[in-house]
């Protein structure tokens, strides 16, 4: 019995948690710096197809994004895919005025590195994209990016 | 003077509202970097200027409203697509009928090289399906890829994405040109 004894006697010191906070708080701070909040609340679906020669999007700040998809209220507006700019529905006409807009917003020296990604769901049909792109040329946002999440592709 | 004993703040909890921010954070975190297909689009044409490009120098790839491909006129599969567009794009030394026509060209840090004068002409109808498009395109791109990894082998020992000199991308760039073209929409196969 004495052996508990002793044991507690000696005790073990109780570790120092007092750095733990500033542990805690590196982690914090990493994970602020990183974050980015998304802007938009989507209205679309967005299942993005796959593809294997994917490159990366480098400056986020000269990204503007057009979602295409069928609506997540499908009672509402139908299954239709539509086109979504910033927070809401848009015809396919709106486009030239966003992508003024989105030039606008940025500085004069980026305009022209500007890029804008579709994301479309993967049941699209074309004619919608088409009709986009075509907006697109004429409004003259010539480089795009079809986003696609990198893996293999299924044939 | 009455001097009161200063008590210490408790900081005890300073880890936990730290840890609540942090959970925060981490639940709102989207890591994703944008991935996809990068492509130029080509500037709005004024009236139609029919530029005349010789049959050989061009591969027809059509894409109808069911997914289904047309490639040089015979049905195709998009599994075949690239070895078929590799083919058709790897510039071909003494002139071939069969191929399109490859011009010398002398290019800094690569020097001379036959580069292909041939284009891979993209159409597609309206109801084609967004994945079939994409897929498409993929492969079309792996086929410029695959010959550009090749170029770059032999040139400077390493793939084309693992180059990291500015010049050197270019150099690649101008030998194999990504040409894509996509013909101005029209609706074929009545959608």
């Amino acid at each position: 019995m004495s052996k508990f004894r002793t044991k507690k006697g000696k005790g073990s010191p109780a570790i120092n948690t007092s750095s733990l906070p500033d542990i805690i708080f590196m982690l914090l701070f990493f994970f602020m710096v990183t974050t980015v909040m998304r802007e938009v609340t989507l209205k679309v679906k967005l299942k993005l197809p796959t593809a294997t020669e994917v490159q990366k999007l480098d400056k986020k700040s000269l990204v503007s994004y057009i979602y295409i998809g069928p609506p997540t209220n499908a009672l509402m507006y139908g299954t239709e895919s539509r086109i979504q700019l910033n927070d809401q529905f848009a015809r396919v006409n709106d486009v030239p005025e966003f992508i003024a807009s989105e030039r606008e917003a940025r500085n004069e020296a980026d305009r022209p590195f500007l890029t804008t990604s579709l994301k479309v769901h993967n049941d699209t049909k074309m004619g919608v994209v088409t009709d986009v792109k075509q907006e697109l040329r004429k409004a003259g946002a010539f480089r795009i990016n079809y986003s696609t999440l990198k893996g293999v592709a299924k044939n | 003077m009455a001097r009161r004993a200063s008590t210490e703040i408790n900081a005890g909890s300073m880890a936990d509202i730290a840890f609540l921010l942090l959970i925060f954070f981490l639940v709102t975190t989207t890591m994703d970097v944008d991935t996809g297909i990068v492509r130029r689009l080509p500037p709005p044409v004024e009236e139609e200027i029919d530029q005349k490009i010789k049959e050989r120098n061009v591969m027809n790839v059509l894409v109808n409203k069911n997914d289904r491909l047309l490639v040089n006129g015979k049905p195709g599969s998009v599994s075949t697509l690239k070895e078929v567009a590799k083919n058709f794009m790897m510039p071909h030394f003494p002139d071939n009928i069969n191929f399109p026509e490859a011009e010398q060209k002398s290019i800094e840090l690569i020097g001379d090289v036959y580069v292909s004068k041939g284009v891979i002409s993209l159409k597609n109808d309206r109801g084609t399906s967004y994945d079939m498009y994409i897929n498409v395109q993929n492969e079309l791109a792996r086929a410029f890829n695959e010959l550009r990894d090749e170029l770059s082998r032999n040139k400077f020992g390493m793939k084309f994405s693992q180059l990291t000199d500015e010049n050197k991308i270019k150099a690649i760039n101008e030998a194999v040109p990504v040409r894509i073209s996509e013909a101005e929409p029209e609706s074929i196969g009545g959608n």
